[in-house]
């Protein structure tokens, strides 16, 4: 069957499997070191990594960089994308990759501002004791 | 269906021939579409989570101190072991499930049967785990008070240095008042249960107990609730209103009210998921041992319920992160 070829590599190319049955296995324990890493940290929380860069601590945006390689794999083994037309792929991601930056962008920004708003912009929002 | 387009054994909702645009089948693009609208949705829920915490963010409640709990480990402080493993039993079920789509392409009816089965048992399992949390959640631990302004305050032991549950330091005092039922009164209406420690016996020891103080919800800087001296915490609860153990839709003792609301709307939301695929996982298994798709010639129904499988792990990938990591 001409139409279930899979693409056996991973990390462009640098590991082949000889089977699709291997490589599935082989991203399972991938995601599983990645999944082991994020808990590791998450409980050891190194001090180093809990200084402030853009906004965020450097420790969440280790998390959400490690999130978005699982969810490559995921999508791109799991779900074969890896194996679909070029066009097909673009169907699929591009949206999201548009739309949801976007989304996380205003609505984030709009929450710290409302958050400096009610830090120093009123005189007391806490109206409930006076 | 002309029986031109039927030519080979690939059955296709499709026209036109047996061409397939972008080379896929009808059921797996509409599948796709269905994934990127629902990647749509919640994307929204976790943004609306994620601005709901910029706007809190100085005194959004700690996930570790919510979710410490493991099973058959009573009273260990086990922060994220748990959904660890519960990610893990996700990821698990989903490579079932990519080795029974990859058994179906071999037309392998036995092997796609047994990984269907194992998918089917992960995601129950899964299901299982989240309603676990979700008690742990609603029941609660160490109960806080809500003073009047909706602010929540936990109670802290300096000598201990720890926290301290309101039932280890509250007074018990004879109660008067019992929850009052629909069948005693005359108008038929009832009024919530009543919290089985009253305010004033927990300010009463509070009163007595001179090494308890008051935990607020604001942060410091290094991201640890603010701790007050004695004389501010009496101060804090001289406006107490009432007594809050565990979680709901209303308030709860973790502290901002939103923080509940979104955990039970946005885990609730990927656990209906989760169980809406169990049970198309079930019909489809169904269909496989009956020999459904072997007659067929085909196995695309597995490989249409795998990729909404898959994206329920994806979806869980990202719940985990931003809900229990950052």
């Amino acid at each position: 069957m001409a139409k279930h070829e899979h693409k056996l590599e991973i990390f462009r190319g640098y590991l082949k499997f000889k089977s699709n049955v291997q490589k599935i296995w082989g991203v399972l324990i991938f995601l599983s070191i990645v999944t082991a890493i994020e808990v590791a940290l998450g409980i050891l929380k190194p001090p180093i990594l809990m200084n402030y860069f853009l906004g965020l601590k450097l420790i969440n945006w280790l998390f959400i960089i490690m999130t978005i390689i699982k969810a490559y794999y995921i999508t791109w083994d799991f779900m074969h994308v890896r194996d679909e037309k070029p066009f097909l792929k673009n169907t699929i991601i591009l949206p999201l990759l548009i739309l949801i930056p976007f989304l996380l962008f205003i609505l984030l920004w709009e929450g710290s501002y409302i958050f400096d708003v009610m830090l120093d912009g009123l005189k007391e929002w806490d109206f409930d004791i006076y | 269906m002309q029986a031109s387009s039927l030519s080979k054994t690939k059955k296709t909702s499709w026209g036109g021939g047996g061409v397939q645009p972008l080379d896929a089948a009808y059921g797996k693009l509409m599948m796709w579409f269905f994934i990127v609208s629902d990647a749509l949705t919640f994307s929204g829920f976790l943004v609306a989570y994620g601005f709901s915490r910029f706007k809190n963010i100085d005194s959004w409640p700690i996930a570790d101190e919510v979710f410490h709990h493991f099973p058959f480990l009573h009273g260990v402080d086990a922060p994220m072991y748990y959904v660890a493993l519960m990610t893990f039993i996700l990821i698990f079920s989903s490579v079932t499930m990519v080795l029974a789509v990859d058994a179906g392409h071999n037309n392998d009816k036995n092997k796609v049967a047994f990984y269907m089965l194992l998918t089917i048992i992960g995601g129950a399992v899964f299901v299982g785990s989240q309603a676990w949390e979700w008690k742990n959640f609603i029941k609660g631990e160490y109960g806080a008070v809500e003073i009047q302004n909706g602010e929540i305050l936990q109670f802290y032991d300096i000598k201990k240095d720890k926290r301290i549950p309101i039932d280890e330091f509250a007074v018990l005092q004879s109660q008067e008042r019992i929850t009052h039922d629909n069948n005693v009164g005359i108008w038929y209406q009832s009024e919530a249960k009543l919290p089985e420690i009253t305010l004033s016996e927990v300010m009463e020891g509070f009163k007595t107990n001179s090494t308890i103080t008051v935990r607020v919800e604001k942060l410091d800087e290094k991201g640890q609730k603010i701790i007050l001296s004695r004389e501010d915490a009496e101060d804090k609860l001289s406006s107490a209103t009432r007594v809050v153990k565990g979680a709901n839709l209303i308030r709860n003792e973790y502290g901002n009210p939103l923080f509940a609301d979104f955990f039970f709307f946005i885990t609730g939301f990927h656990g209906f998921h989760v169980f809406s695929g169990v049970i198309i996982n079930i019909i489809i298994f169904i269909n496989v041992l009956l020999g459904t798709y072997e007659r067929r010639g085909h196995y695309d129904m597995v490989e249409k319920v795998g990729l909404y499988w898959h994206f329920v792990d994806l979806v869980w990938v990202f719940v985990f992160t931003f809900f229990y990591l950052v």
